[in-house]
């Protein structure tokens, strides 16, 4: 597991039913694209987080194929809309296998 | 000036070299447009690409892309050693088929958003952002 890996998710904590809602995603991550090379020449290997999905009660909101050309800290923002009262899954693939998880829950106003 | 036999093969090499580069670097946008159609034709317009026209430093340039009735948004960076930057699938609960993030760019380029709409079309923007600083290490 990469070091130093924090996501981070700003959902509101309440929404009217069916309305759509916000969501930014932030991850720190290195996000090492494996073309860099480091003071001796040696090419630096890839290591970046291939892949966010984001659920809500086990619904697709969206999923992401992420490439190097990723900034560091991958960012993002979307919207998604909100039937019911429940709870969205964030999830990141790293290219070690790890996987970083963190949900929020969203109640209706 | 007559040209010896060694003369027009260098001159030949040259000159097939100059016709070579460009479309190698093109190519591979191409590949990765063709590996996200299938090779369907793909029309201009329907996408929404937000971009700086200037960036000043290009390990993170912000972009966001919205392309109504979208099932999934591909980013092309046409200038980076990989062209291939981000693809947004939209699930069932995407309330705005929109997304922004933040790409590295290695050089002034123009950045291209294909959009697959839920017919099976497909659309497509384009912007050219100048970088300052490049991205991509060295």
């Amino acid at each position: 597991m990469a070091s130093g890996v924090k996501p981070r998710v700003k959902v509101p904590k309440t929404a009217a039913a069916g309305s759509a809602v916000t969501l930014k995603t932030l991850i720190s991550h290195k996000m090492e694209s494996g073309r860099r090379k480091d003071k001796q020449g040696n090419v630096i290997p890839r290591s970046i987080i291939h892949r966010f999905t984001c659920e809500f009660n086990g619904a697709m909101v969206l999923d992401v194929a992420m490439e190097p050309a990723i900034s560091t800290n991958p960012y993002f923002e979307f919207e998604a809309t909100v039937p019911e009262a429940g709870d969205f899954k964030f999830t990141w693939y790293d290219d070690d296998g790890s996987v970083y998880d963190t949900s929020k829950s969203i109640k209706i106003a | 000036m007559e040209f010896t036999r060694r003369d027009t093969l260098a001159l030949g090499l040259g000159a097939a070299a100059l016709a070579v580069l460009p479309i190698s670097a093109y190519a591979t946008t191409e590949a990765a447009t063709l590996a996200f159609t299938g090779g369907a034709d793909v029309a201009e317009g329907g996408v929404d690409l937000t971009a700086p026209e200037i960036a000043e430093n290009g390990n993170t340039v912000p972009v966001s892309v919205a392309a109504p009735g979208a099932v999934a948004i591909m980013i092309l960076a046409t200038g980076n050693p990989d062209p291939n930057v981000v693809t947004f699938n939209f699930g069932a609960l995407s309330a705005s088929t929109a997304a922004s993030t933040r790409i590295r760019l290695a050089g002034t380029q123009d950045v291209v958003a294909i959009a697959k709409m839920a017919d099976g079309s497909f659309t497509k923007a384009s912007k050219q952002v100048k970088v300052t600083i490049g991205g991509c290490g060295g």
